[in-house]
């Protein structure tokens, strides 16, 4: 894996991510006229660690606190009987809950919809949002279902034998975007 | 079935060359009106059929002296005829049929009706068990003397399958088969101890939940039996001895000179109670449910030096036949027992032989002169020399081949070998000097 | 490929710890207005009991319908299974119904086990006779956990009727896997020869464990033991091993009081002690239906399964 990471090219860096993350929540702030009534609900992992940086940097530029959760979309999958049984991820709804409340979605890329589709059903499950918008680090285009992002990071054109890693500091140690050819790996 | 009529013998001249018997120096032997003619060089000698022996061991016909043949009662598991065929290829020339069938051995009638069909079918001889107690109830003792003084001549009685438990009651038949020097073969355990027993009681059934089937069950009646055998001075058989336990208080009771004699199963010589526990066959797979059941490791040492040493007299398979769907179900529901007359030279061979423990000597010493004597049966069990009757078992001890049931003659396939590789190979048996099995297939 | 829960002697610790946390998730979804995941859908689930256990067919029942999957109910009484029908042949049967998994109660120990050799599907074992229970053994160690916030390390007594025991014989493996460390406490009578041999100590004195215990779980006493004469009568086997309200008051104060269920009040546990906030007897029941989604959706969520026994 260090090897493959290596050789890859980094297409964004610390201060793009950064950068990216700063617009993102610029734009939430003007679509929804100062984050009024909206929700930050990320998607496990990198997904729910971007929710809680773009509501500090809401916080940041507007003295407003945002909730922030997380929702596990794994139980809701399209895939889940061509893979191995896979373990859940964190989910941590906002006190208050969705209901009445426009949620943002929040992944670190895009790029089949097949999870924000899982997404929707959950959110579904857990209450019933006034409207739901997406926002993601990365789109990397191959859309295989009628879903768009709100907020995108960078639009990143890759093939699909081409693999997209987002590293972030919280997890991985290091913020970068990479992208891995097959070949390379 | 055979064409040959046993009641006049064959009028066949059949020439056995090259056979080392008891494994010794090659020889040749020359059997002749259902017995042995001649033996040593016999190259200038007639025959009418010629047999190469080259390789092969030569053994008095075995002798076994626990055999359930279920006939009458259970024919859908084996019948005399299947049990008698198993018996041949298995080396055998007399089986000792125990008595717990339906209706129970325990008249003359059920028993000379047994040794009758033997006669009939001609695989080997069939000596009937009769029951000790009427209907194996432990209430009342059978007409043990009129099964005595019947055709069948029977000469051992046992309710196997079940325990003479009442001590009054085995008391009784100890004594009264004196009187036509008859033996009491115990299936020995404790029934309170042993209620709903289903493995050996140890670290395999605590693990497994199973129902412990404790040693002690076996070893308290043993010593009870030995000591009342002692005490109204008659003859004790003890049926598949399976502890560690029991083997010293056998051997105890023989040193006192008692007239007390055992049996131990091929399959306590080589399987331990682990085997219900982890086999390529899985947990808990009921072909191991045996009674006694299997025990320990230590057990399994302890009874092959005590065949070895001759405290156990013999080996006996205890075939036990039993039809697939009374195998195929959870443990407990099974039924106990398992086959063994194909397998039981082989198991010998691979317990006993290969160790060191013993020679083929001693293996016809277990396997056909001692039990023919424990069972009084003058015909079989004599070494093969010139005069003898013509038993004779020729084997193949190079060999080793996966077991297979579905080549086996029984009419049941609850054999607990499936997937082992056993060595030897039984290629012919003459019963009185006519062969039943040649080539290792029936005659 | 592993397929099966049958023992908890199956599961590394691992395993384990990926069922209890699995668990963890999943006990949101009991909280939920909608208590429902898509998980399982197109799934067949078979409850086959050949003994009456409501409440651990009500419990996975409940786990396989809040994933969606399909369950039926198979209970032996008054089935073909009454009429003489082998455990073979029902098994024949549920495998042509695409059974994906069979939820089994016996009577037997080891029928899971036979069972497995019969089915495609995947076998859990819910009871077989004085065998084993895995998902109760799992619940309790859950239960345990939410309550003590760890296992490891934890001083764990099993009191009472280990000899006829399956929740005892999957409780010790499981926490001994997970690093708690047991001591079963019954009289001699009530003790499998070869104890000695298990993961765990062994006492015959309740007093003398009760002091040092972070956790005690009582089993049930069944009246017909008495009878059998593992012990001289109700009253002597309480005095000596039942946890009254003297007993409970030894206990430290963060101990907490198990009961596998259901108890005989006033024979191994008395009222006020079950009833107590330290009991986590109720729990245990909630616990249970998680557990067991959990189990279901680790052996039946994806391509293959897990955790659980190898094939």
């Amino acid at each position: 894996m260090s090897d493959a990471r290596n050789q890859a090219r980094a297409v964004l860096e610390g201060p793009d991510i950064h950068r990216a993350l700063t617009r993102i929540a610029h734009e939430i702030l003007e679509r929804t006229r100062g984050a009024e009534n909206i929700v930050l609900i990320g998607i496990p992992t990198r997904g729910a660690t971007l929710a809680h940086r773009i509501a500090g940097r809401i916080a940041q530029f507007e003295e407003i606190k945002v909730p922030v959760g997380a929702i596990d979309v794994t139980m809701y999958r399209d895939d889940l009987r061509l893979r191995p049984a896979r373990p859940l991820g964190r989910t941590e709804l906002p006190q208050d809950g969705v209901d009445g409340r426009t949620v943002v979605l929040v992944d670190d890329v895009l790029y089949s919809g097949r999870t924000v589709r899982a997404a929707l059903d959950a959110l579904n499950d857990v209450g019933r949002p006034r409207a739901v918008q997406l926002a993601t680090l990365v789109d990397r285009g191959h859309r295989e279902l009628p879903i768009r992002a709100d907020y995108v990071g960078k639009n990143l054109p890759t093939s699909k034998s081409e693999k997209v890693k987002v590293f972030l500091e919280e997890t991985d140690g290091r913020d970068a975007v990479v992208l891995i050819k097959e070949d390379d790996r | 079935m055979s064409t040959y009529d046993v009641h006049e013998g064959t009028v066949t001249t059949i020439l056995i060359k090259g056979a080392r018997i008891l494994g010794g120096a090659p020889g040749d032997i020359l059997l002749r009106d259902g017995v042995v003619a001649e033996i040593g060089d016999l190259s200038g000698a007639k025959a009418g059929q010629t047999i190469d022996a080259d390789g092969l061991v030569a053994l008095p016909g075995l002798v076994d002296l626990h055999t359930h043949l279920r006939e009458p009662g259970r024919e859908d598991a084996e019948t005399v005829e299947t049990g008698t065929q198993a018996a041949a290829r298995g080396g055998y020339t007399a089986v000792h049929a125990m008595a717990n069938t339906s209706p129970v051995a325990d008249t003359a009638g059920v028993v000379e009706q047994v040794w009758r069909l033997g006669q009939e079918f001609g695989h080997c001889d069939v000596q009937p068990v009769g029951a000790v107690t009427s209907g194996l109830e432990g209430r009342q003792l059978a007409e043990l003397g009129a099964m005595a003084d019947s055709a069948a001549r029977v000469r051992v009685f046992s309710d196997d399958g079940k325990c003479v438990s009442d001590a009054v009651l085995m008391r009784r038949a100890l004594e009264y088969v004196k009187a036509f020097g008859g033996v009491v073969a115990q299936h020995a355990q404790e029934p309170r101890l042993t209620e709903g027993a289903q493995l050996n009681e140890g670290e395999v059934s605590a693990r497994l939940g199973l129902t412990g089937w404790p040693a002690v069950a076996e070893e308290a009646i043993i010593a009870r039996d030995c000591l009342l055998a002692a005490h109204v001075g008659s003859r004790l058989h003890v049926c598949h001895v399976s502890t560690a336990g029991s083997v010293e208080i056998i051997r105890w009771a023989k040193s006192k000179g008692w007239d007390v004699t055992a049996e131990v199963t091929p399959h306590h010589l080589l399987l331990t109670d682990s085997c219900a526990e982890s086999s390529p066959l899985g947990p808990y797979n009921p072909i191991y449910k045996v009674n006694p059941p299997l025990r320990t490791a230590d057990d399994v040492r302890a009874l092959r030096e005590a065949l070895a040493d001759g405290t156990i007299d013999c080996v006996a398979t205890d075939h036990a036949p039993h039809p697939v769907e009374d195998k195929e179900t959870e443990w407990a529901a099974a039924a106990m027992g398992m086959i063994g007359l194909e397998t039981a030279l082989s198991v010998v061979q691979e317990a006993m032989v290969e160790t060191g423990l013993l020679d083929w000597a001693g293996v016809a010493d277990r396997m056909s002169a001692r039990p023919a004597r424990i069972g009084r049966l003058a015909g079989h069990g004599r070494p093969i020399e010139a005069g003898a009757p013509g038993n004779v078992t020729l084997y193949d001890p190079s060999v080793r081949q996966p077991v297979d049931p579905s080549a086996m003659t029984s009419k049941s396939r609850n054999t607990p070998y499936e997937g082992l590789t056993l060595p030897g190979r039984v290629v012919a048996t003459f019963l009185r000097g006519r062969p039943t099995v040649l080539e290792g297939k029936l005659v | 490929m592993k397929h099966h829960l049958i023992s908890t002697g199956d599961l590394t610790r691992d395993d384990a710890l990926l069922i209890l946390d699995t668990a963890e998730e999943l006990a949101q979804v009991s909280q939920r207005s909608i208590k429902k995941l898509p998980t399982l859908r197109g799934r067949t689930v078979v409850n086959l009991f050949f003994e009456d256990s409501t409440r651990t067919r009500i419990s996975f029942e409940a786990a396989a319908k809040r994933l969606s999957a399909d369950v039926i109910n198979f209970s032996a009484k008054g089935s073909s299974v009454s009429k003489g029908e082998s455990l073979k042949d029902t098994a024949l049967t549920l495998e042509a119904m695409g059974a994906d998994a069979v939820v089994i109660r016996h009577s037997a120990s080891g029928a899971p086990h036979r069972l497995a050799t019969w089915v495609r599907g995947s076998v859990i074992n819910a009871g077989d006779g004085t065998h084993e229970h895995p998902t109760q053994a799992l619940l309790d160690a859950f239960s345990i956990r939410r309550r003590l916030g760890r296992l490891e390390g934890l001083k764990i007594a099993i009191v009472g009727d280990v000899l006829h025991s399956r929740v005892a014989r999957s409780n010790v493996l499981l926490l001994h896997t997970l690093g708690a460390e047991v001591t079963l406490v019954a009289p001699p009578t009530l003790l499998p020869v070869a104890v000695e041999t298990w993961p765990c100590q062994v006492s015959y004195d309740l007093d003398a464990v009760l002091p040092k215990s972070d956790v005690v779980m009582m089993l049930r006493v069944q009246l017909e033991r008495m009878n059998a004469a593992y012990f001289p009568s109700a009253r002597e086997y309480s005095r000596r091993y039942g946890l009254d309200r003297d007993r409970f008051a030894r206990l430290h104060d963060d101990a907490v009081v198990m009961h596998p269920g259901p108890m005989n009040r006033g024979m191994e546990i008395s009222a006020e002690v079950a009833d107590s906030p330290r009991s986590t007897i109720v729990e245990q029941v909630t616990n249970g239906v998680t557990v067991r989604m959990a189990v279901l959706y680790l052996l039946l969520g994806g391509s293959e399964p897990a955790i659980g026994g190898a094939e």
